[in-house]
């Protein structure tokens, strides 16, 4: 399954949930797909959706909230999946597209052909965590995570796919902010 | 509010007298950050504010969430902020090194605003040898940035706050950099 295909997947089960997007090809990927008010797109700060995901989470616990990782932005806070163990809210689920490369700035390989991202999350407190290969897994391994108490886990494993025409997030920072805490309101 | 930090202060001050060397209570800091809407903190201890994190973290009101790393508190506090919350980031100068990419990146661009109260160690080069450059740097890091701040002390902490609350109403970061012995240190 190529990156783009588990973005098809996914982005039609999305309802309202805020949804944290890695800076590079996933929030690109993501933007270009189905722009969503309630999409964080991160433009810099490599590594910090997830802890951005985790301080909105804790914030509205009564609202379920998604980050959108990739394998080398958890590799580089690995520490922040224990923070998401250790503070533990229900209402998040963590899904990673797992290309095994920087993808946006050539496809440098990082770490996780090597390392199972899940099994850090496992280990350090997720509640629920899959790990799914083909595309046809996605939807139920969704459904059935963002149904159960977080915090939870999704690996999805991608072969690298990202077009460099893909164009840029076109919202300035400023009104990524603005309209993603107008969504959450 | 009557009876409150303001006047304890004074009261404080008229006991210890204030030709002594001044030490504001992490209690009366507390109550004064809470009192101004904070009601988020996040960050990585120092010994200089170990009081102030220790009030924190007992009380319920002002939750404290302990980072792995500075930026992951900064994330955590921008997170916060998204979802409604206003957010005061704890840590020590130390850590502003893998702060400035996360400030630059995102807070500064995105106007996301803290409040980081950020302990000085390494002030007057008098300190451990790890302290003692970014001791001597820590306020010019913060001016290359363009990331405003403050160095607290007895007269100014509470015009600094107010400061800091003006420039997070316009969606920016404001640090409080904090010398040794401004805050009672309970440890």
């Amino acid at each position: 399954m190529k990156g783009t295909d588990a973005f098809k997947e996914i982005i039609p089960l999305l309802t309202d949930e805020p949804v944290i997007h890695a800076n590079g090809f996933i929030c690109r990927e993501s933007f270009n797909l189905k722009d969503r008010e309630g999409n964080f797109y991160m433009i810099g700060s490599m590594g910090l959706a997830s802890s951005i995901g985790l301080g909105v989470a804790l914030s509205r616990p009564d609202q379920k909230t998604i980050i959108m990782d990739g394998d080398g932005n958890v590799l580089m806070s690995m520490g922040t999946l224990a923070m998401i163990g250790a503070a533990a809210p229900r209402n998040l689920l963590h899904i990673v597209i797992d290309n095994e490369v920087y993808e946006s700035t050539g496809r440098q390989g990082t770490l996780s052909n090597s390392v199972a991202l899940e099994e850090v999350a496992k280990s350090v407190g997720y509640t629920h965590t899959k790990r799914v290969t083909e595309k046809e897994q996605i939807k139920p391994a969704f459904q059935e995570l963002i149904g159960r108490e977080g915090p939870s886990f999704l690996l999805i494993k991608v072969e690298p796919s990202f077009d460099k025409a893909t164009g840029r997030v076109h919202h300035t920072p400023e009104e990524i902010t603005s309209r993603f805490m107008k969504s959450l309101r | 509010m009557k009876g409150g930090p303001a006047s304890c202060l004074k009261k404080y001050r008229i006991i210890r007298g204030i030709s002594k060397p001044f030490m504001l209570s992490s209690k009366i800091f507390s109550e004064l950050i809470s009192n101004k809407g904070f009601n988020f903190y996040a960050g990585v201890p120092c010994s200089l504010l170990s009081g102030l994190i220790r009030i924190l973290d007992d009380d319920p009101q002002t939750p404290y969430y302990p980072a792995v790393r500075e930026d992951a508190a900064v994330g955590l506090c921008a997170g916060a902020y998204l979802a409604g919350k206003r957010p005061v980031l704890l840590m020590q100068n130390s850590g502003l090194g893998y702060c400035l990419n996360a400030f630059t990146s995102l807070n500064l661009i995105y106007r996301i605003p803290a409040l980081v109260v950020m302990s000085w160690r390494g002030e007057g080069g008098k300190d451990a040898p790890e302290h003692i450059i970014m001791g001597e740097i820590n306020q010019k890091l913060l001016q290359t940035i363009g990331m405003e701040y403050s160095v607290i002390s007895a007269d100014n902490y509470e015009a600094s706050l107010d400061k800091a609350l003006q420039k997070i109403n316009d969606g920016l970061p404001y640090t409080l950099l904090v010398g040794k012995g401004f805050f009672d240190e309970g440890h």
